[in-house]
């Protein structure tokens, strides 16, 4: 038979995404990939498989999909309403999606973008190594109603497991760097990037984050006028209009706007998952701190397939446990939802 | 007044961004194509990435195999060994010739092209058939290249209006370089003409078919030849040729 999922109804921002593409710089195409990394090692782990498979990003809003196999399933990152056949589904945890069934995700309770990770991951024919779309490089057919995503072979059984859930869904303070042009911006400028309270402006997409403040611009240094040169994800671009824009994964590979800073990697996902309105503040921490913080993030990312834990059902989730296996009685393989 | 160039800044947490000059020119484009390749060849464990821009070199690198200092020393090594704006191209590099249509339907800016450099037509005509130019880098959008430079004479600004669409394979112009575009976008340079090679293939085993350093010139073609090498383009080449450059 074969293991697919079928999109039942889809919402514009839902996307392919993967690790994204590294290694294209000098041929112009960004890395791209989940904006929120963070939440592709989740789904992984959750499910026992590897974080590059593919899964879907779910930008605000979701969709309806139908398993046409038993499918595994995991649900990460920003919260979302999510039910199967009307059950209710508990976020940042797995379970099963037996075939026949419709799994219904609606809009986020809190941050911007939600992950669908399935077990097998999902096998649509890879583009320069990735599955993921790339909107900016115009890379990736959009999603549509009544397509079957391919899904690939499973290895793993269990379902049933949640990992705590890692706060970066609300905005928060950011750690950042100094850039390539920090030290040719004066105090009167950096000064009110440790002291302003940033939010996240409606502008932005997987390129950026444009922030949103009170207070006069921040003047780039005079007389500057830049080649363009390489950007990296992170990078804290000052536009013309004085205004400070957080680049994330799908940026341009270069840019001619001065950088007064760089977010460092483990706080990127604050800024992906911020909506817009949530609090941004910013600090400069030293090289040495942010690679101490570097360090205890990949090592986290290690850790992460250790953590998981059974997600412990209260009477509530149990009616509705035994209610699942009677309608699901007929078809064989459920012996995992007993975990 | 001691030249501060070439200078080594941090780029994110894992960068280092070598830059050999703050306004583009031959010799900085030169350098920064030199010395990647040097760095490549170098063989390094630790670095992840490299590419160029116009005048600098992006080096990417796992700061837990190589260290910031070790990687800041050894590029500064590397820097001293040579003069860098006068080192030799890498090897490998291809010579393109690329069928173009200048003016009329595909080139509505080209009279204001002509009024901007002050060349009349044929001048100008003639500047475009005799350019060999560089692929100074690739960006923008996957496979897009700036080509330069252009005698001097081409050194035109960007436009203060944009362009609010120019096609896919249009030629377009400032600054003494030419740009074909990748896909349809907006643009502040002046569009002047138009091919039928796709920078961009995503259905090709080489999606990019060119590499910063290759050279390009551009053979003048009229509206009919263009139709037809745009009918049949399986390869996206557009009726470009390629030889290896020595």
């Amino acid at each position: 038979m074969t293991r697919a999922l079928e999109i039942l109804r889809i919402t514009p921002g839902v996307t392919l995404q993967d690790q994204g593409r590294p290694g294209y710089l000098s041929q112009g195409l960004s890395i791209g990939g989940a904006a929120d990394r963070l939440s592709l090692a989740e789904g992984a782990a959750l499910l026992g498989q590897s974080a590059d498979l593919a899964c879907l990003e779910l930008a605000g809003l979701g969709g309806r999909f139908k398993a046409l196999e038993d499918l595994r399933i995991a649900l990460t990152g920003a919260e979302m309403q999510a039910n199967v056949d009307g059950e209710p589904m508990v976020w940042n945890a797995s379970h099963m999606l037996h075939k026949g069934q419709t799994l219904t995700i609606g809009a986020t309770r809190q941050g911007t973008y939600g992950y669908l990770h399935i077990g097998g991951g999902i096998d649509t024919a890879p583009f320069m190594h990735s599955h993921s779309t790339h909107q900016v490089a115009h890379i990736g057919a959009a999603l549509r109603e009544g397509q079957t995503l391919p899904i690939g072979v499973d290895l793993g059984t269990e379902t049933g497991l949640t990992l705590p859930k890692a706060d970066r869904f609300k905005g928060g303070a950011i750690r950042i760097i100094p850039s390539v042009q920090t030290a040719r911006f004066d105090a009167e400028a950096l000064e009110p990037l440790e002291t302003t309270r940033f939010t996240r402006d409606p502008r932005g997409n997987r390129m950026g984050a444009r922030m949103s403040f009170d207070g006069p611009p921040f003047t780039p240094p005079g007389g500057l006028n830049l080649l363009s040169e390489m950007v990296v994800p992170g990078d804290i671009q000052v536009t013309g209009d004085g205004t400070p824009f957080v680049l994330l994964y799908e940026c341009q590979t270069t840019g001619g706007y001065p950088r007064i800073g760089t977010v460092i990697p483990p706080d990127l996902p604050l800024i992906a998952q911020a909506r817009a309105g949530d609090p941004l503040y910013f600090t400069f921490i030293t090289r040495e701190a942010a690679l101490a913080a570097h360090r205890a993030h990949i090592q986290h990312l290690r850790d992460l397939p250790k953590l998981p834990t059974p997600l412990i059902r209260n009477p509530h989730d149990i009616r509705d446990l035994l209610s699942y296996q009677l309608i699901s009685g007929m078809i064989t393989g459920t012996e995992e939802d007993l975990t | 007044m001691s030249d501060p160039f070439p200078i080594i800044r941090d780029i994110g947490l894992t960068g280092l961004l070598v830059t050999f000059a703050e306004t583009m020119s031959e010799p900085a484009n030169r350098a920064a194509l030199a010395f990647r390749a040097t760095v490549n060849a170098q063989g390094w464990d630790g670095i992840e990435e490299t590419a160029t821009s116009l005048a600098s070199v992006f080096i990417n690198f796992d700061p837990f195999v190589i260290d910031h200092p070790t990687l800041t020393a050894r590029l500064e090594t590397l820097i001293q060994r040579q003069d860098w704006f006068d080192a030799a191209l890498p090897e490998g590099r291809t010579l393109w010739t690329i069928p173009t249509v200048l003016g009329g339907n595909h080139g509505p800016q080209w009279q204001d092209t002509l009024d901007a450099t002050g060349l009349d037509e044929q001048t100008a005509r003639d500047h475009i058939a005799a350019a060999q130019i560089r692929v100074l880098t690739l960006g923008f959008a996957p496979g897009q290249p700036y080509m330069g430079e252009l005698p001097e004479v081409w050194n035109i600004p960007r436009m203060t209006q944009l362009n609010p669409q120019v096609p896919g394979a249009s030629l377009v112009v400032a600054i003494r370089q030419l740009i074909i575009f990748a896909g349809p976008a907006p643009t502040g340079w002046r569009h002047i003409g138009q091919t039928a090679f796709r920078c961009f293939r995503p259905n090709s085993d080489r999606p990019i078919a060119l590499t910063p350093g290759d050279e390009v010139r551009f053979r003048l073609i009229d509206e009919d030849e263009l139709a037809e090498l745009s009918a049949n383009n399986p390869t996206g080449d557009g009726g470009a040729t390629r030889e290896v450059l020595p």
